[in-house]
């Protein structure tokens, strides 16, 4: 009967001790489900910006803009649901037991998705993608589908920020 | 340059606290010390930090300032929880001060250490710690800013040992300036003006009123606004009071325990001006049938109570009182035809009352308080006695009926019953409870004595933990589980037994509060009751004890069944 979705969030919020952890208790404590927090200090010193992705309802999403709103630790909320934003995740793909083919194949996929390999020794090579999450869902497809059992995964969460003249959607 | 310690203190005496609710500790002494050397902060020694809290709430509701509490770190703070969370709840303005161990000390597992504010993060309006001397004015005018503005809540401040041994600057901030917490101070005219053409054209308007009038002290423009409009009115829980009970267009409660005549009201009429409440599951019974083809407009300081648990036509953020003047201003007396005789006439009909059940009830004893006593103030207790109190006192204003609506705390009502005696030294304060939840916070008859507090408090005892008895007897096959409190686990308080003086209770209340000086009575019969009241009136030295012997088998109604439609209400007791 709920018609769920994808959202996005920008928070400006107190860069102080405990602001994480009452902003992740609000969600926790009221049920809400959060998919991605990610949270750093901005060009102001004092406060912290964070992206927060979450997948939920209508009534559920505009409870949580007002939860948020109400805390006394948060600033300023974005909603970015009308928004044209630029949003991207880092995501790292390390690939273990490599044989020279392994990375023959790591390099070529890295040359078509447009990856980085930023590092690597003679087992293992290390991949980087900073694209949309849900890009970055298909490359981590892809690697577990051809080195199964032999990849490690490590995502940031997304950040986000309003788009200038190009947009992420 | 002084301490921190004393800084803590002149920010009280700057903020014009007139009493501070403290319990010691070592992570405190520092503080109490400076209080020993003052006299313009009275002190107050309650025997529970539980209490301690629902005395500083209990004062906070009947007087409408700011509650402060002391208590020091560890189990000091864990003992204040239940009383933060009630204040929260129910938007009770509190100042919450912790004490904390050295800084340099925390998260090592420190004798009386907890993370307070990790704790009570959730169920507060905002918590913290203080890490610098430095911020430690600013801090403190911004808690009591915080508490008592918008839709007031507790604040938690919790201070360091060395915080508190740190010298420093003796200025405090004349300011306050906090760029994420702006409360609303005005009404959208524009929602005003909306709202007011779709109430012009309603056939059977009603106003559905909130603990939110009563907080803003809008009760006397609400009554106005009754008065020039003619639409009927009826409450919340937390909501009586909001205009008279006695008022003619006044229908009563509404809920899973409201009277007949005021939930049919809600379920018929055709616009709902609910101003002041978030339409908690007690108050709307089953979410998806509650008020189908009502237009509501909903007026509430706090955006995120909007829309919550009901969809609202016409939402307006603003505070009760701006938004009533405002009401006032646009809208006119309005012919409603029969609707509002109809509805008085149904409450007639079908009255809340236990009338039709001989004896000593819960009724009489609230109505010889209604007819003797000129706006005393009530404190309840959580449970059959709350309801009943909530359904039969006669409330005429704010500040009059205090009780924990929305956490439903045992143990609440004798500790805030003598808060509100401390901020209301020529009120006539009453606490009634029953006999499950007094035990709770039963110490407090020392601080009362203590303190001189002439509270009466009325204890109506069935034996049992009646609420959750009443349920069991009527949804689960009359399997009692762990809800008698009787010495004999099988027995029952009927009127036989009363009458014939079969009564075996542990404890005995009346000996109990004759342990601790005060007076205790015990009455079993109706003709009782005026020589008791009159006798508590006579005794100021401390409080009385009226135990209220009742059967147990005496249920609050009507009531609308768990996760029932509100037109599904049992209204009597069956014989």
């Amino acid at each position: 009967m709920l018609h769920l979705e994808k959202r996005c969030i920008s928070a400006y919020v107190e860069n102080q001790i405990g602001v994480l952890a009452k902003i992740s208790g609000l969600f926790a404590g009221k049920n809400y489900n959060l998919d991605t927090l990610t949270v750093g200090e901005t060009e102001d010193p004092t406060m912290s910006r964070m992206t927060i992705e979450l997948t939920c309802d209508d009534l559920t999403y505009e409870q949580i803009i007002k939860q948020l709103n109400r805390s006394v630790e948060v600033i300023k909320v974005i909603d970015f649901t009308d928004m044209a934003i630029t949003k991207k995740e880092l995501l790292f793909i390390k690939v273990n037991s490599c044989k020279e083919a392994d990375k023959q194949e790591i390099f070529r996929i890295a040359e078509t998705f447009d990856l980085q390999v930023i590092d690597y020794n003679r087992k293992s090579v290390l991949v980087q993608c900073v694209k949309t999450v849900s890009k970055n869902n298909d490359m981590i497809a892809l690697f577990n589908d051809m080195f199964v059992n032999r990849i490690e995964v490590v995502r940031g969460g997304s950040v986000a920020i309003e788009a200038l003249s190009t947009a992420d959607k | 340059m002084i301490s921190g310690a004393a800084y803590v203190v002149k920010a009280l005496q700057e903020e014009g606290v007139e009493y501070l609710f403290n319990y010691p500790g070592a992570a405190t002494i520092d503080i109490m010390d400076e209080l020993y050397k003052q006299d313009m902060v009275k002190v107050i020694l309650p025997r529970h930090e539980q209490a301690l809290a629902h005395a500083a709430d209990g004062y906070a509701r009947s007087t409408g300032k700011v509650g402060v509490c002391m208590v020091t770190s560890g189990p000091g703070a864990t003992n204040l929880v239940t009383g933060i969370a009630t204040a929260y709840a129910d938007s009770v303005p509190l100042v919450c001060l912790t004490g904390q161990v050295d800084l340099s000390l925390m998260g090592n597992d420190a004798f009386q250490e907890v993370d307070t504010v990790g704790i009570v993060r959730n169920i507060c309006k905002y918590a913290i710690t203080v890490r610098d001397r430095k911020d430690l004015g600013r801090i403190l005018k911004e808690a009591f800013y915080i508490a008592r503005t918008g839709r007031p809540g507790p604040v938690v401040v919790d201070i360091p040992k060395n915080i508190q041994k740190t010298m420093g600057s003796d200025a405090y901030p004349t300011e306050v300036n906090i760029r994420g917490y702006k409360p609303n101070e005005t009404v959208h005219v524009g929602q005003i003006k909306k709202a007011c053409s779709i109430i012009a054209k309603a056939k059977r308007p009603l106003f559905l009123l909130g603990g939110g009038v009563s907080i803003s002290g809008a009760n006397v423009l609400m009554t106005e606004l009754v008065d020039r409009t003619g639409i009927p009115v009826v409450t919340t829980l937390m909501g009586k009071g909001a205009i008279s009970s006695r008022h003619p267009l006044y229908l009563g409660n509404v809920g899973i325990h409201g009277g007949y005549a005021p939930n049919v009201a809600l379920t018929d009429c055709d616009v709902m001006i609910s101003i002041g409440t978030r339409f908690n599951d007690r108050i709307t019974g089953k979410l998806s049938t509650f008020a189908q083809n009502t237009k509501i407009i909903h007026i509430d300081v706090d955006a995120a109570s909007i829309s919550k648990n009901i969809k609202v036509d016409i939402p307006i953020v603003a505070d009760a009182k701006l938004a009533i003047e405002k009401l006032l201003e646009y809208l006119e007396p309005q012919d409603l035809k029969d609707w509002p005789s109809q509805l008085q006439e149904l409450k007639e009909k079908e009255p809340v009352t236990q009338s039709y059940i001989e004896g000593l009830t819960p009724e009489r004893v609230i109505q010889y308080i209604n007819d003797h006593y000129e706006k005393p103030i009530v404190a309840t207790d959580v449970g059959q006695n709350q309801l009943w109190t909530t359904q039969f006192l006669e409330v005429e204003g704010n500040q009059q009926l205090l009780t924990s609506g929305g956490l439903g705390t045992m143990g609440y009502g004798f500790p805030a019953a003598l808060g509100a005696q401390m901020g209301n030294p020529k009120a006539r304060v009453f606490a009634i409870c029953g006999d499950g939840g007094v035990q709770m916070n039963i110490q407090e008859f020392a601080t009362a004595m203590h303190y001189k507090l002439p509270v009466t408090l009325i204890v109506l005892n069935n034996g049992f933990l009646g609420n959750v008895r009443q349920w069991q007897q009527l949804f689960y096959d009359k399997h009692y589980a762990c809800t008698n409190l009787l010495m004999d686990e099988s027995a029952m308080v009927t009127r036989e037994s009363i009458d014939n003086g079969e009564f075996d209770y542990v404890p005995n209340f009346v000996q109990l509060a004759e342990a601790y000086g005060a007076q205790g009575i015990r009455v079993t019969k109706i003709d009782e009751l005026e020589g008791a009241f009159k006798k508590a009136d006579q005794f100021k030295k401390g409080p009385t004890l009226i135990e209220c012997i009742i059967p147990t088998e005496l249920n609050v109604m009507p009531m609308v069944p768990a996760g029932k439609s509100l037109s599904d209400m049992i209204l009597k007791d069956k014989k």
